[in-house]
């Protein structure tokens, strides 16, 4: 078990340090950016040769491009990195979206984990029936959705032909509990959808295999009720992908993946800020946004492998 | 032993409605099973003989599952019991242990944990005490290290010990009735000989026991009665001698036919029953048989009746040919069997 933390410890590192390296070479070799944009940037467009060569000089893009990686990463890892495209700290602008992006992600993963779960079940007791069609078609229609588009419409709809919601924007949970609440109702609803949708359909596929184990028609014989039949043998067993594949969702979401539906309802998180950060092509957020999610996503990824070894005692760690 | 039937299954037939039309696995069986006693049930797959077995316990019950006839036990009727009811007996009267010992037992939960589940599930008692039977059950049918054993998991455990782990399990409520569903097919010989002996214990013990299988070795080892299932139907029924040495359907004697003997010579090729066992859904008409018996003669195309048709009350059949020219036509190459080529 420790072996198996260390190992996942060092990979983990490897994968970040990958991942930024990937990320600063694409940066260099997208049209517009590499320091010829970034120099363009910070000086900006109306700057003569003079200015220019003094911002290469300073922000030090007339180094070869390892040594500026090295001092980007530096920068990064004391918190000190800066944006090029204004003056910000990009270690206050991420701390600064993490509330949000973190109320949304959380809030959306329990509602959806939960839903997801309780249509999966339902539909897989009820296969064929009218309530496993209707389930279905509910369940298309959410994955089939684009975020973007439901994000819009229910803004349209909600918070502006009817003013049922605000239109956007996030409320500290420290100022007013509700209208944080408040705030977070459609942005969650948004978010929730597509992974209802999904998890549902997971799960009655899950469920529906489980039921025609061997073990599952022994537990009947057994004369156990219904009910402890599917708590204990069915759903202990066909819940077990699921817990993977939220664990990976999860630590993408809430890494910055909810990019859309932050944009959307203008909840200034992490996720926004690294969307407007690529707009402009400015490398430092973009770094520093990149790897932050990487590293939930890594981080979450080896939690679920760990996860799965207790689940399942058919797993060993140390293999 | 006493005389009254312990189960009596009256005139069953199971149907499933599938996309290819309806299927009819069991189509009339009738038999009866007396305390004390192995009834063995043999058949090639298809033949409805696990169907029939699984119906008694209500678990082939689903949403395109159609049935008539009765199975009585006790004051009980179990076609149409009420699910709750079926609940009841399940595990603590009529228990039942399924072919493949690796896939039916639950990988996630103890082994043990798994046996006091079913002991809970009837008996009102602690888990202190629950776990103490199992340990008990686990010396009665043989686990070694009972004590440590019933902490491991499914997958810690062999193919041999995971059956006589659900042997224990099965009779972890003495129940009276024990159903074995190919108990052996999935094993080696070895293993298969000492869950046979398992077997005999527990009928030493307290229970009829229903063996469903299509190994007619483990038949004459442990049997009492045997019923030969054929296309969804009772094709004969008898002692185990009067099956063994005096079998009188054509199916029967392909069986003890295709059976390798230790005491004679290596035939050049296995014997076999020419022909495949009938599809359920488009059965052939009158003897299900008839397709493939070399005998088959014009008064096959109706169904016989099962009848005792040499004056032995216990020993019926569904084979309309004359017993006299039975006893002839039943001997290949000095053995009873079926003739190799269908003419």
């Amino acid at each position: 078990m420790l072996r198996f933390t260390v190992r996942r410890l060092i990979s983990m590192v490897f994968i970040l340090f990958a991942i930024s390296v990937i990320t600063f070479m694409i940066f260099n070799v997208v049209p517009g950016g590499g320091s010829e944009g970034a120099t363009l940037r910070i000086a900006g467009r109306a700057s003569n040769e003079v200015t220019r060569a003094q911002v290469k000089k300073d922000y030090g893009f007339d180094q070869p491009v390892y040594v500026q990686y090295v001092r980007m990463m530096q920068k990064t890892l004391s918190c000190e990195l800066v944006s090029y495209s204004n003056q910000t700290n990009v270690c206050e602008e991420i701390k600064r979206g993490i509330p949000a992006t973190f109320s949304l992600v959380i809030g959306a993963a329990i509602i959806w984990v939960f839903f997801g779960v309780l249509f999966g079940v339902i539909s897989a007791m009820k296969a064929g029936k009218f309530t496993d069609h209707f389930l279905t078609g509910m369940a298309m229609v959410g994955i089939s959705l684009p975020v973007f588009w439901l994000g819009a419409m229910l803004l349209y709809y909600l918070t502006f032909k009817i003013e049922l919601f605000p239109p956007g924007g996030y409320e500290k949970f420290s100022d007013d509990p509700w209208q944080w609440f408040y705030h977070l109702i459609l942005p969650w609803f948004t978010l929730s959808v597509l992974s209802i949708g999904f998890y549902s359909r997971l799960l009655r596929s899950n469920v529906l295999d489980t039921e025609s184990e061997d073990y599952v028609r022994t537990a009947r014989a057994k004369g156990l009720s219904e009910h402890r039949v599917l708590s204990r043998h069915v759903l202990r067993n066909a819940l077990i992908p699921i817990i993977t594949l939220f664990g990976l969702d999860f630590g993408a979401a809430l890494g910055g993946g909810a990019i859309l539906t932050e944009t959307v309802f203008g909840l200034q998180g992490v996720g926004q800020y690294a969307a407007s950060s690529v707009g402009s092509l400015d490398l430092p957020p973009v770094l520093a946004t990149t790897l932050f999610a990487s590293f939930f996503i890594v981080l979450l990824s080896a939690i679920v492998d760990i996860a799965y070894a207790f689940l399942d005692p058919r797993i060993r760690l140390e293999a | 032993m006493s005389d009254a039937p312990l189960l009596t299954v009256s005139d069953l037939h199971v149907t499933f409605a599938t996309e290819d039309g309806t299927l009819r696995a069991v189509d009339g069986v009738s038999w009866e099973l007396r305390e004390g006693e192995v009834l063995a049930i043999v058949g090639e797959s298809g033949s409805g003989k696990s169907v029939s077995a699984q119906t008694i316990m209500g678990l082939t019950r689903g949403s395109n599952a159609r049935f008539e006839g009765e199975i009585h036990y006790g004051d009980h009727e179990l076609v149409g019991a009420s699910d709750a009811e079926l609940r009841k007996l399940r595990g603590s009267e009529i228990a039942m242990i399924f072919q493949d010992p690796m896939t039916s037992l639950n990988p996630v939960y103890r082994v043990g944990s798994q046996i006091a589940e079913q002991i809970r599930a009837h008996d009102d008692v602690s888990k202190a005490e629950a776990r103490e039977r199992t340990i008990e059950l686990f010396k009665e049918v043989g686990i070694p290290n009972p004590q440590e054993r019933i902490d491991n998991y499914p997958h810690e455990f062999s193919g041999g010990m995971r059956q006589r782990a659900m042997i224990a399990m099965a009779m972890a409520n003495e129940p009276k009735i024990l159903i074995a569903d190919e108990p052996t097919t999935a094993l080696d010989v070895t293993i298969q000989a000492q869950i046979v002996q398992i077997l005999r214990n527990v009928r030493e013990r307290l229970s009829s026991v229903i063996l469903i299988t299509h190994d007619l070795g483990v038949v004459a080892e442990i049997a009492d009665r045997v019923l030969v299932m054929y296309g969804g139907r009772v094709v004969e029924e008898g002692t185990l001698d009067d099956i063994f040495y005096d079998p009188q359907h054509p199916y029967t004697w392909g069986l003890l036919g295709s059976l390798t003997r230790l005491d004679e010579d290596r035939p050049d090729r296995l014997p076999s029953i020419a022909g495949m066992p009938p599809s359920l859904l488009a059965r052939p008409h009158g003897c299900a048989f008839r397709p493939r018996c070399p005998h088959a003669i014009d008064r096959c195309l109706e169904i016989p009746e099962l009848e005792s048709r040499i004056g032995v009350p216990g020993h019926l059949d569904r084979c309309c040919l004359e017993p006299e020219s039975k006893r002839a036509l039943r001997v290949v190459h000095g053995r009873i069997g079926l003739e190799a080529e269908v003419s």
